[in-house]
């Protein structure tokens, strides 16, 4: 986690510790509160969509996010991917692979390597058809709150395709993200445990009795719920015995009872014959887990933490002992905790808005849906986030993004302002003129929806209309370099100057803040 | 012969070698048959070059594919190889030879290798390799990247950059007094060059490293710059006073690389990929960036079918990395800059020892690594791996590509290896002597 900034912590001292947990007024929800909630709890949103989530107030507008009402199933189906690519040998195979490596024939075990290397090109050309659907149904999804729950969890419990190499897997991972996004973390844990991806990225698959593999069992409590120190070495010994055997078969869980260690353990001082949801029932009593979990979903939602907890700023500490004891309150559902965090006066207060750096998915998504732009070519949106550092389905460790200011250096800077320079333009971010995108960038439906939003005016006051859309706020600095430009193009109600006022905005260092 | 760098040698040493030190690698057939492996003493190398510590430049050019090692130092001494490669073997009369004890020749189409070599700027490392070979060009590509035989972590380079070049110059964004710590030429970033803090600059062409919205409507231009150059009064800790920074950062790199890459090479480049990205790497160079590490990538080297002979794919390949190089390097040298660049290939495999049925090779293991510059130490290293001894069909390797990254980390860039690699290796003796 990024570093906390001095100047925010000075500025949450001014909060009244007190009321920071009570629910936001209703005539306290105005514009940029709506936009903050949308950005934040969601991938950003067009004028009318934030008018539109204003007029509910607060309470109505954090229960359509979590609820989401009046939306159709749009559960993905389970065929829309093939998943026998990188099915393993069948029984006859397999045979046949046993008897050539036995008789070293070498022209069959050469064959067999170029099917598992044909496969593997076939794989990855589906790893991206995934990451394509994805990206796309971020972009378009009528449920922003489910995705972005869907992408804290892809980062919490981090799994890359790299090293599993199975993009059917890695698939099914994401919707049991989905299916839990805002569910119960205590029922993720639980199947995260059996989730073939996991197990085979942390190598469990191989875990067996008499020799237990400790890689699941040791992130388990390190990252995955309690965080580094909380725990012994001899938890992790006895944990990775609760979960030998716990492996896959095809695309299901598969409890191997022949290598399961069905003996006595003590983990985190319970004792019994634990087996994989007895090690989690154990780590879930730990008021580490509650601690460490409440963190990483406030650094996700709100802001970045200190390293030190003791560092945290006082508001910020005491909504994480608010926000602990209600999810411990709860039986770890989500549901309950964000309610009460979206709603709480602290998620609102000046520190904490328009403070947080945009994850490169929160700023190509955002930008898509917030400007309402084509789409244009998803394949060079996955390349551009690549380049920004997120790679969806292959995050760089298990330990996820580290996000934060780690996002940002002076190459990632230029990606991002040219990628939204492409949304906007059709030009390419690595400059190829030729394919450009010819496709329009239409602003007029933007510009309606911003003067029915923020009323009708001058100049000056289009300007701070479009910088309160876009950033949140209206920087002196960036009043005079727009207001500049329109009184260079002549009409501020011209699609094309708020075209070029969006080109310029969305290249701001502000900008990458939400 | 003393295979250790027991004494300190000087940079004048560095430029007054050339020739000299070229046929003593020749006429010392001992050397050739040296262990790959020494000891070098990186604190007598440090103190060589008092005064410059940041002068030393590392460029990476990785074959991607897998490059056929057989077929670029041709094995012509060993009757096993014209025995798995009847259609693609190189015969023995076609060979440029490297070292006839051994029995070892260029490529034919490594004619400008071949110069290199015979110059004393050419160092091959035979039977480069690593335990439990993977034949997955990703996965083998992530393990040459990370150093690591899991292919998990962050890159190699990445892990310097974290170590070395965190606090320098302006800081946090990683750039020192505008010029990046490490610049990667391509699409996308190489994973040996991802560290947790430092990230490298990225780019196919210096020309897009600055905002492409200019493009679209010059008049922008000035109100771009009001918004991305604005010095900021109080260095503020908040987020949005970072962004501010590394914003104007961004400019001052830009400006910087993209006035280096506009004046002209001082020699002539052939016409490839490979070539254009050397040819702007030796631009930077020229211009006095502090980059210590470039990062090139030549492709297609993936020859499952019809790879050809002396002739063919895999020679047109080959001539391209080399005429590339060999350019480079006559650029470097015209500037000046010879003696502190660094050049060394990798592929993430070799390729099987028998042809397949089209004409082409499979993926395989072992393959030589090679280095090049004035001060690398000249000759043939290590042992060739055995061809009588295989391993499924593919060779053993004999030296782990690891012990060379020590070499190239400690001798070259001056740091100790086993904090960048995670452990101990014996660093290979990648410098020559004056």
């Amino acid at each position: 986690m990024a570093s906390v900034n001095a100047s925010s912590a000075r500025r949450q001292v001014g909060e009244d510790l007190r009321r920071v947990w009570e629910p936001i007024s209703a005539s306290a929800f105005g514009f940029n509160e709506a936009r903050h909630l949308l950005w934040r709890a969601g991938f950003g949103a067009t004028p009318a969509q934030i008018s539109a989530i204003q007029r509910l107030g607060p309470e109505r507008a954090v229960d359509y996010l979590l609820e989401t009402p009046d939306v159709r199933d749009d559960s993905p189906r389970a065929d829309l991917f093939d998943r026998n690519i990188m099915r393993p040998y069948n029984e006859e195979e397999a045979r046949m692979a046993a008897q050539a490596r036995r008789s070293r024939d070498e022209d069959t075990l050469a064959r067999l390597r170029a099917m598992r290397q044909q496969a593997q090109v076939q794989d990855r050309r589906q790893m991206r058809e995934i990451q394509r659907w994805w990206l796309r149904r971020m972009i378009e999804t009528p449920r922003p709150l489910v995705e972005k729950m869907t992408l804290f969890w892809h980062g919490h419990f981090a799994t890359s395709y790299r090293t599993i190499e199975d993009s059917y897997h890695m698939y099914l991972q994401n919707q049991r993200f989905r299916k839990h996004a805002l569910g119960s973390y205590r029922q993720l844990m639980r199947e995260i445990i059996r989730d073939p991806a996991m197990l085979a990225y942390l190598d469990n698959n191989d875990s067996r009795k008499g020799r237990p593999n400790e890689n699941l069992a040791r992130e388990l409590m390190e990252l995955f719920s309690m965080g580094v120190g909380n725990y012994s070495e001899r938890d992790i010994k006895e944990g990775a015995r609760a979960l030998t055997g716990y492996t896959f078969r095809d695309d299901e869980f598969m409890l191997d009872r022949e290598n399961h260690d069905g003996g006595r353990k003590r983990i985190l001082g319970r004792s019994g014959e634990i087996d994989g949801d007895g090690f989690i029932d154990a780590i879930l009593a730990q008021r580490a887990t509650g601690d460490f979990m409440t963190r990483k979903l406030y650094a996700f939602f709100v802001a970045d933490l200190p390293d030190d907890p003791r560092d945290a700023p006082p508001a910020a500490g005491s909504v994480l002992d608010k926000m602990r004891s209600t999810f411990v309150r709860t039986g770890y559902e989500l549901k309950p905790l964000l309610r009460e965090l979206l709603l709480s006066r602290h998620f609102y207060s000046e520190g904490v808005r328009g403070q947080r750096i945009k994850s490169p998915a929160e700023l190509v998504i955002g930008g898509v849906r917030e400007l309402r732009t084509p789409v244009r070519d998803l394949s060079a949106l996955l390349d551009a986030m690549d380049l920004m550092g997120q790679s969806l389905f292959f995050p760089p460790s298990v330990a996820g993004w580290p996000g934060g200011r780690t996002w940002i250096n002076t190459s990632t800077m230029f990606v991002r302002q040219n990628t939204m320079a492409f949304l906007l333009t059709g030009r390419r971010p690595g400059g190829e003129d030729a394919l450009a995108d010819r496709q329009q960038y239409e602003p007029g439906p933007i510009m309606d929806e911003l003067r029915a939003a923020l009323g009708d005016g001058d100049d000056q006051h289009m300007v701070e209309s479009v910088l309160r859309y876009t950033l949140g706020k209206t920087p002196t600095h960036a009043i005079q370099a727009l207001g500049d430009v329109l009184a260079d193009r002549g009409d501020a109600r011209d699609g094309k100057a708020l075209r070029d006022m969006l080109l310029l905005v969305t290249a701001m260092p502000e900008y990458q803040l939400c | 012969m003393d295979l250790h760098e027991s004494k300190a040698f000087t940079r004048r040493a560095f430029l007054g070698r050339g020739v000299m030190l070229a046929s003593a690698s020749l006429a010392a057939p001992g050397f050739v048959q040296s262990s790959a492996l020494g000891l070098p003493s990186p604190s007598a190398m440090l103190s060589s070059l008092a005064g410059v510590p940041e002068d030393r430049v590392l460029v990476i050019v990785q074959l991607s594919g897998g490059n056929d090692g057989l077929n670029t130092v041709v094995p012509y001494g060993m009757d096993e190889y014209y025995r798995a490669r009847r259609g693609i073997g190189i015969s023995k009369n076609q060979v440029l030879e490297l070292d006839e004890r051994q029995g070892l020749g260029l490529h034919p189409a490594l004619e400008s290798m071949k110069t290199l070599y015979d110059s004393g700027l050419c160092s091959v490392f035979q039977g480069v390799g690593y335990p439990n070979p993977n034949r997955s060009h990703f996965k083998s590509m992530d393990i040459w990247h990370t150093a690591d035989t899991s292919g998990t972590g962050e890159g190699w380079i990445g892990r310097y950059l974290d170590s070395e070049c965190v606090g320098f110059g302006k800081g946090e964004s990683g750039t020192l007094d505008g010029s990046p710590p490490a610049v990667s030429i391509g699409r996308d970033t190489p994973l040996a060059m991802q560290g947790m803090k430092v990230k490298p600059v990225s780019f196919e062409s210096a020309e897009v490293f600055r905002w492409l919205g200019e493009d679209h409507d010059r008049a922008l231009k000035g109100a771009y710059d009001q918004l991305n150059r604005r010095e900021h009064a109080t260095a503020g800790g908040s987020n949005a006073d970072f962004l501010t920074k590394t914003a104007l950062d961004a400019q001052v790199s830009s400006d910087l690389i993209r006035r280096a890459v506009t004046t002209r090479p001082l020699v002539n480049y052939p016409g490839n990929s490979l070539a254009r990205q050397l040819a702007m790497i030796s631009q930077m160079i020229r211009a006095g960036l502090k980059t210590r590490i470039y990062y090139a990538t030549l492709g297609g080297f993936d020859t499952h079918a019809g790879q050809g002979s002396a002739n063919g794919r895999h020679a047109q390949l080959l001539r391209q990395m080399a005429t590339s190089i060999e350019a480079f390097y006559q650029d470097l040298k015209a500037q000046g800059n010879d003696d502190r660049v660094m050049t060394l290939t990798f592929s993430e495999f070799g390729r099987r020892v028998s042809q397949n049925a089209s004409g082409g090779t499979d993926h395989g293991t072992a393959a030589p690594m090679f280095l090049f510059g004035p001060m690398v130490r000249p000759g043939v290293h290590g042992t060739h791996p055995p061809m009588h001894d295989l391993d499924g069909g593919d060779l053993k390797h004999t030296l782990d590509f690891r012990h060379v990254y020590a070499g190239v980390l400690e001798s070259w860039m001056g740091v100790d290896s086993q904090h960048i690699l995670g452990r101990r290796y014996r660093p290979a003796l990648v410098l020559g002597r004056g």
